[in-house]
Parts: structure tokens; C-alpha cells; sequence
């Protein structure tokens, strides 16, 4: 009994009378009933929900705002089975849809910017990152224990694209910049890259074989070059291996020792007493347009000139003078495949340019470069290090094999799990941060690396790490259907003759012809419907300029009158656009007053003067060719076609489509091939 | 700044470099280069902005303590530093996440400890104005910019009417949305105009059109303000 009393005592010290305590216990449920709700209300999203309803409360279009959100207030969620897309990132970031917000930048209420894609399409994580199903902020934007892939910086967003568009856009400079870099810096020589569709990315850089290398350089040059190629040219993409002097020296030790000679790629140099004039090599450089594709650095620092070629500021340090000379004289000899035209130069001219390329030198270059006659041991360590370094991944080398997977893959290197990744102390640990630091500084990460030093801009460091932020899982396993491809590569080489002949003057470093080919020059795909023969043959002969504004123009190649008919048959006949036919309308004999009707509506209702010259001592547009021997040059049937629609003759020409009547197009035709030019033309034929 | 919190080297931001010591102080800073650029949100403008300590005289100070502050989402590489033997120091900047000008402050100490500063402008684009951009740069800089390039070379000079540049917010601001699409679309003679603003709007699509303009009013200089728009108190 005295035990029942005090378990009675001590159950009634504790909650008193049994009603008092069933009270107690009801609360007690009470509270915990409302933990919940209280949750609910006092969480993150609802308070960003509660300032967004302030902030636009005091708006003048705070009615229209209110509605919107009270049509959509609670957990918001962006649901896309095929996507794999949960993102309830709407709960929080309120404004994303609402045009009138264009000035708040207050964040997570600001309007998205105007893109191509829709919220209710992708959601927000396809671009953005980030842990779309997260409810609180921190879930949502960073790494935690179950989830990795924080949300990406706004400077690399262009990535995102990439995942499913393979083809260039417009609205992603970086990310075409980065895809560019990655293949013109040679980064996939090493480094193996895997595209969804299969294929792998080719590099673009073509780096020379060093199988001859002797033949063309010295092993001072060599030694120079390996140990600081920017010293040699600003534009260098080879990058810097930071080799030791002594490692320097072997490996140009066992290049030279390796090479082998060709016959004819060394001419003997012209007996010449008298020294060239100056002057005159720097004329026949200007002429044939060597800077289109090669730049030089003039004294003010400045590079000139295109990127095509090498940069030639010092390459009378590097190339021996018989090798240019033969170089020159016909470069295929030394290297088939080369971007370089064959010009068809004179022995006066290759000698005179040969001397003032020789003249391009820098005294202090190979100042100091010393080296002894190579030893056996040095040429096999030479040898060594070469395979080490994996430099036949790039460069073909006599008796080293390409090897395979020299570096790492990098197909998924945009989701690759921070678990394998060694950072650096002090470093953020997500994967933006980890490439950009890899590219910028790759021996940090170790000096014993093999990775080389890149010479880079922070703008070209950005757009590789957007480039391959963009080779994510994602972006591998996304359905086909929903990916954007980029157009297969076009590998069209013209036939026969023809063909070897436009293989030799490298017509496709400038020209596009069938979607293979540079964009310095017009696209040749219709040239036979456009132009007349005996102009075309003629301008092949000697080219004119139709644009005088222009810095970058065809060369004059020297070349044959067998050489330029054969061309000019072949481009006649195979480039004509099967839309319409050229010789549909007559080359001349149109009425007088259609005439006089077409040079009305030139110069009035087109003002077609704002950007063309007809006549010299009026016109002074710029922008387009000069007509003033359109009416030689070009087919009628071509200017009428051209003129009802530009960007269906030629796509991505900046001349506006005019949307002309028939009526004006004729008129406008039948003026300009009245324009025959000075004559000359006439009396050549 | 993103935590990872799986991570045991968890780091804040980076941290402080060692408080720099100047060793020179000025009297004038000035811009050298790399204001007034347009670049794309988020990312490092293509020039670093270099900026220049004088002192009375106009000669350069070597060793004056620059710093460099911007709004939120706005970075500076370095934020600070000292000034080389040519009075400069270089800094890499990139921009905010949205499409605006950004007002930045290059700061640095006179002797007596007073503040100098320094404001510069930068304006970033947003997709739809980058887009826009690309566009003046392919059809409409060569007669609207009277800037010549070895690669383009104007044709501003050769028009006989003159065309507005697009930064001319002065008389480009009192045109609306409809009036820029207008006579984009339709050329010149649309708004009673020269015939030799061509028409564009069968080569260029509504999309691109309104992304042209969106760019137009955002390098506006003075700025353009969207009539009847109220703006929110700070």
C-alpha cells in the first residue's frame, strides 16, 4: 500500500490531479502537432514569399504582380519526366516571369533575362545547376553530404548549352571560343574527347611533323623554342614545358640526330653579290597577301596580320635560307597537307622574298644558346624524354608511335565526382573552379605533371572551362532526339585535275566550297552561276580587287593560262546552283527605258549607292563590291536571283533581303549589266 | 561563395592577401585604359581596366595602394594592389549576373589619408543584348559606327545623310520600342527617313529585331529610361 501511495504521490507531483494531466499530455500533443505548420510557416521559401509580396506591394502594377503570385504562392515545382528535371527553385526565385521586374536586381526576385527557352520547358537546373528539389538555399545552390554539383557561376552558364547544342550559336561566343580553343590548341591531341554522337573531336592545329625538322632548322632554334616558344612568337600556341636546360638540350639533341633528309626541300640560294632591295621584298610580301594568314609584330608590340599561317616576326632566326628558298619555291614537298597556297613565284622573287623573310630575326634569340656536339647518351635521352613527354602525341616523329590516351579522357570531366579530385589547399571544391586552376596553372597541381604550360588570356582560360564544363553526364546520356547536332564535317574534294590544282593553290584554306573550307574568302559553292567565264578566267590570271576596303584579298598565283582555263572550266561547269538557270536571261541588250528605270530605282526607292559604287565620281558606298563592272562579271539571271533573295544564294550575306517585286528586280538588273566597266575587260578577250 | 559541406578544407573566401603596405602616395587617379567596355554577363571583360596614380606634378607614383569595389555580384582580379613603376595597376573584372551598366570605384589614399576615387563604367550584356551585339557588329556597324578597323572599315563618312550611332541616346531615347522596330524592319522612308537605311525585316527575324534594340537602349548614353515604368524604392 505504501508503495501503491507513493507511485500515487509522485504520479500526481508529476502531473497533478489525472484531468490536470490529460490536459498536460493534450497540449504536450498540441504542440507537437504543431511543429509542422510552424515549420511550414517559418521556413525559407515562405519568408522570401512574405518579401517578394512587400516588395512588389508598393509597385504601380502590384494588383497584376499579386495575382500572379497568389495563382502560384506555396512549394512551386517544375516537373520534366524527360529531362529528369524536379526544380521547385520558382518557390523562392518569384519574379523570374514577370516582365515589369526588368529593374529589380534584387535577388532571388529578379525577372530571368529573355532567352530562347522557356521555364515551363527546361526548368532551371538544365542551365543552372544546382539541386533542383532542394527547398532551402543552401540545399539548392551548394554541395552537401548527397549532393555535388553546386550551382554553376553565371561566367561559365554558356556551358549549360553546349549539353545539348553541338552545332555553334549565335547567342554562346564563349562556348564556341572554348570548343574552338580545345581543338586549335591541340588540347585533343592528349586529352581524348567523346561526343555524344559517337565521334571524337579533332584537333584543328596541325602540328608540323619534325620528321625533316633538320632540314628546315637548327638545333640552336630548337633549343630556343623548346625552352620558351612565346619568346620566339607572341602567337605561339605551342605551350611550355618548362624544361630544364639540360633537358632542352638532349631533346634537341635526338630531333636533329632523328631527322631525315627529303629530296628538294632545300634549294641552293642564287649567287647573288648585289643585296636584294629591301623595299621590293616588302612589296612582293604585301602582293601576294602573305598577311592574310601570317602576322608579323611591329615595333609598337602590336601583333598584325591573320592566324592562319605561323607568325613570322623572327623567322629568319628559325629557318635556314635554302629551305625557305625551296619552302617558298613550292611548300608541298615538305609538306603536303599545308594550309600554304603554291605560288608559282619567279627565281627573282623567291630570292628577293627569301632574303627579306631572312631578314626578319631578333639578334638577342639565340644569343646565348651554346650547345656542344651532341653525345650518343644525350640523343638516347633526348629520345626519353620525348616519349615522356608524349610529344609524338602532337608532333609526328620518325620511330615514336603516337601513343594512345596520353592524358586523362576528359568525355565527362563536367560531372566528374569531387571524390577524385585532389584540390589544392585554399581552393574551392567544385569543378569549375578545380578546370579553370588546371588550365591556368597545370604543374601546380604537381611539378612533376606532364601537363604543359598554356599560354593563355583569362577570357580564353574562361571559355575552355565553359567548353568543357559542358561534357557532363548529361550532356552524354541526353535522348538523341533532344540534342541539337552540329553538321558532320564535310570532307568534298573536287575531282580530277581541277581538283589536284585547287589541292595545290589551297583554294579551301580561304574559300568554302559544299560546306568544306575557310570563311576569309566568298563561298565558291555557286560561283559558276554567278560569275561570266571570261572574267573569272582572267581575274584567276590576275586577281582584281572588288572591294577595295578591303585588307585581305586572292593573291596573284602566276598562274598558267592552261592552269587558270582548266579552273575556270571546272568551276563554270560543276558550281551552279540548280535553282535556276544561268544563261535564263541575257548578258545585254536590255530596253533603254528599263535601264533608266533600274538606275531610277538604284539611286532613289534602294539607295542601293549607300553601299555600292557605280559610278566613281558619285558613289562612295563601301560596304558591298564595287559595280562598276558588274555588268562583266556577273550573270543577269545570278544578280536577279541575288537580288529577290541574297541569303539564298549566299547564306549569312549581310545584304537585306528587299523583298522586291519582280518588276524592280528586272529593272535593277537590266541597269547593272549596262555597267560594263572601262572597257579593258573587252579588249583582253 | 559555394561551402561544401562533404568537404573537410572547406574555405570561406579566399583569404585576404597580407594587408599591403604603400610605399607611394598620390594625388590624382586616372583611367588608362579598359572603361567603357561591353562584355557579357558574369564574365571577365576582354581588357583588364588599368588605372593610373599621379601626383601633383602628373608624374606616376610607384608603390600607391589601389583598391577597386563594385556592386555585389561584380569581381576584381586583383581587388587590390600596388602601383608598378609606371604609377599602374591592372585588374581583371567581371561583371554582375544582370545586363546593366555597372558603376566601379578605383580608390586609393592621398597622404593625408583622404580618399581618392576614381568612377568607372562598364555595361554588361545579357543574352538577349549580346545577341543584339553580334548583330550590330555583322549588319549594322559599318554605316552606324564611324569607327574603321583594318578588318572593317567604315562607312560612316561615304553616306550622305548621316546615320545615329547607337550609343546617341539623345535622339535615339526619344524613339519607342515601335518606332526602332519600324524602321528596322521597314527601313528609313517607314519614319519619313533616308532611303538609305535599308529595310530588314525579311532578313531579320521579330526575335533578333527586339534583341538589336534591346542592346540599343542598353549602351544608350544618356541612359534610357522605358517611359511609365515606376521603379521600385530601394
Amino acid at each position: 500500500m505504501q508503495s501503491s501511495k507513493n507511485s500515487s504521490s509522485l504520479w500526481q507531483t508529476l502531473f497533478g490531479h489525472p484531468i490536470r494531466a490529460f490536459g498536460v499530455v493534450s497540449l504536450l500533443l498540441l504542440i507537437l502537432l504543431a511543429v509542422a505548420p510552424a515549420k511550414n510557416h517559418f521556413s525559407e521559401w515562405r519568408h522570401y514569399q512574405n518579401k517578394y509580396l512587400s516588395l512588389i506591394g508598393n509597385r504601380s502594377d502590384a494588383v497584376t504582380l499579386q495575382r500572379h503570385f497568389h495563382d502560384h504562392d506555396g512549394i512551386q515545382q517544375i516537373w520534366l519526366p524527360q529531362l529528369g528535371v524536379v526544380d521547385r527553385c520558382t518557390t523562392c526565385h518569384t519574379g523570374l516571369k514577370e516582365a515589369t521586374l526588368a529593374d529589380v536586381s534584387a535577388q532571388p526576385f529578379r525577372k530571368h533575362p529573355a532567352i530562347p527557352h522557356t521555364l515551363d520547358q527546361f526548368g532551371c537546373v538544365m542551365c543552372h545547376r544546382g539541386q533542383g528539389p532542394a527547398t532551402t538555399v543552401e540545399e539548392a545552390h551548394s554541395s552537401t553530404l548527397a549532393w555535388e554539383q553546386p550551382i554553376l557561376p553565371a561566367r561559365y552558364v554558356q556551358s549549360s548549352c553546349g549539353q545539348c547544342h553541338r552545332a555553334p550559336l549565335t547567342g554562346t561566343p564563349q562556348l564556341n571560343l572554348g570548343r574552338n580553343l580545345l581543338s586549335r590548341y591541340g588540347c585533343v591531341h592528349c586529352h581524348t574527347i567523346k561526343l555524344p554522337d559517337g565521334t571524337a573531336m579533332k584537333p584543328t592545329d596541325d602540328p608540323p611533323s619534325l620528321e625533316h625538322v633538320a632540314d628546315k632548322t637548327t638545333r640552336e632554334w630548337i633549343y630556343a623554342w623548346l625552352k620558351d616558344p612565346q619568346a620566339y612568337a607572341v602567337t605561339a600556341t605551342m605551350p611550355n614545358f618548362k624544361l630544364s636546360d639540360p633537358d632542352a638540350r638532349d631533346i634537341s639533341a635526338f630531333l636533329i640526330a632523328n631527322s631525315t633528309p627529303i629530296a628538294g626541300d632545300t634549294a641552293p640560294l642564287s649567287k647573288n653579290e648585289k643585296a636584294p632591295d629591301p623595299t621590293a621584298g616588302a612589296s612582293l610580301y604585301g602582293e601576294s597577301f602573305c598577311a592574310s594568314c601570317h602576322a608579323v609584330q611591329n615595333a609598337a608590340g602590336n601583333v598584325v596580320g591573320g592566324d592562319v599561317g605561323p607568325e613570322l616576326t623572327r623567322v629568319g632566326n628559325k629557318v635556314k635560307p635554302e629551305w625557305l628558298q625551296a619552302w617558298l619555291h613550292n611548300p608541298r614537298i615538305y609538306d603536303p597537307g599545308t594550309a600554304m597556297p603554291h605560288y608559282r613565284f619567279t627565281d627573282p622573287q623567291l630570292s628577293l622574298l627569301t632574303a627579306f623573310l631572312g631578314n626578319k630575326t631578333d639578334s638577342d634569340l639565340l644569343a646565348n644558346v651554346h650547345l656542344d656536339a651532341a653525345t650518343p647518351e644525350q640523343i638516347a635521352h633526348g629520345k626519353l624524354l620525348v616519349t615522356d613527354y608524349g610529344c609524338a602525341s602532337c608532333h609526328e616523329i620518325g620511330g615514336i608511335k603516337k601513343p594512345d590516351n596520353f592524358a586523362p579522357e576528359l568525355t565527362r570531366i563536367g560531372s566528374k565526382p569531387l571524390t577524385q579530385i585532389l584540390f589544392l589547399p585554399g581552393m574551392t571544391h567544385a569543378i569549375p573552379d578545380y578546370i579553370a586552376a588546371k588550365i591556368r596553372q597545370p604543374r601546380s597541381f604537381g611539378a612533376a605533371l606532364k601537363m604543359p604550360q598554356f599560354t593563355l588570356a583569362p577570357a580564353q582560360i574562361d571559355a575552355l572551362t565553359t567548353a568543357l564544363l559542358a561534357l557532363t553526364d548529361r550532356a552524354q546520356d541526353m535522348p538523341r532526339a533532344l540534342t541539337v547536332p552540329a553538321k558532320p564535317p564535310s570532307n568534298y574534294q573536287p575531282a580530277g585535275r581541277a581538283g589536284q590544282l585547287m589541292s595545290d593553290l589551297a583554294c579551301f584554306s580561304c574559300h568554302a566550297i559544299n560546306g568544306r573550307g575557310g570563311d576569309m574568302a566568298p563561298d565558291l559553292t555557286w560561283e559558276g552561276s554567278s560569275v561570266q567565264r571570261p572574267w573569272l578566267q582572267a581575274f584567276l590570271k590576275n586577281p582584281g580587287t572588288l572591294r577595295p576596303a578591303l585588307i585581305r584579298r586572292m593573291p596573284r598565283f602566276n598562274l598558267s593560262d592552261g592552269d587558270a582555263a582548266e579552273l575556270a572550266d571546272y568551276i563554270m561547269t560543276v558550281y551552279q546552283n540548280p535553282a535556276f538557270d544561268r544563261d535564263s536571261m541575257p548578258n545585254s541588250g536590255y530596253p533603254p527605258a528599263q535601264v533608266e528605270q533600274g538606275k531610277q530605282l538604284f539611286y532613289s526607292k534602294y539607295a542601293c549607292q549607300g553601299c555600292h559604287i557605280v559610278d566613281t565620281k558619285t558613289d562612295k558606298g563601301y560596304v558591298g563590291p564595287t559595280l562598276t563592272q558588274v555588268g562583266s562579271r556577273l550573270n543577269a539571271a545570278w544578280i536577279y536571283h541575288w537580288l529577290k533573295d541574297p541569303q539564298a544564294m549566299r547564306s549569312g550575306t549581310i545584304e537585306p533581303n528587299r523583298n522586291m517585286n519582280d518588276e524592280d528586280a528586272r529593272a535593277l538588273t537590266a541597269f547593272l549589266m549596262t555597267q560594263k566597266g572601262s572597257g579593258k575587260q573587252e579588249a583582253k578577250k | 561563395m559555394f561551402v561544401c559541406a562533404g568537404c573537410t578544407h572547406t574555405q570561406g573566401p579566399a583569404p585576404a592577401v597580407a594587408a599591403l603596405k604603400p610605399t607611394g602616395f598620390g594625388s590624382v587617379l586616372i583611367e588608362s585604359s579598359g572603361s567603357k567596355q561591353i562584355g557579357p554577363t558574369g564574365m571577365v571583360l576582354a581588357q583588364p581596366l588599368v588605372v593610373q596614380v599621379n601626383d601633383e606634378q602628373g608624374a606616376a607614383v610607384t608603390g600607391a595602394l589601389v583598391e577597386f569595389s563594385g556592386p555585389a555580384e561584380v569581381s576584381f582580379d586583383p581587388a587590390s594592389g600596388l602601383t608598378d613603376s609606371s604609377g599602374q595597376l591592372s585588374t581583371n573584372v567581371a561583371l554582375g549576373g544582370m545586363a546593366a551598366r555597372y558603376q566601379l570605384t578605383a580608390r586609393t589614399l592621398a597622404k593625408t589619408q583622404k580618399p581618392i576615387d576614381l568612377k568607372i563604367e562598364e555595361i554588361a550584356l545579357g543574352y538577349q543584348e549580346q545577341l543584339g551585339f553580334q548583330l550590330d557588329n555583322k549588319y549594322c556597324a559599318r554605316c552606324h559606327s564611324s569607327e574603321s578597323s583594318a578588318e572593317r572599315v567604315s562607312n560612316y563618312d561615304n553616306l550622305a545623310v548621316k546615320p545615329h550611332p547607337f550609343a546617341e541616346g539623345d535622339t535615339l531615347n526619344k524613339m519607342t520600342d515601335a518606332e526602332l522596330t519600324s524602321i528596322i524592319s521597314h527601313g528609313g522612308p517607314a519614319l519619313n527617313k533616308s532611303a538609305l537605311m535599308p529595310p530588314y525585316g525579311y532578313t531579320l527575324s521579330k526575335s533578333e529585331i527586339d534583341a538589336l534594340i534591346a542592346y540599343i537602349r542598353l549602351i544608350s548614353d544618356p541612359p534610357y529610361r522605358a517611359s511609365g515604368m515606376v521603379y521600385a524604392k530601394p
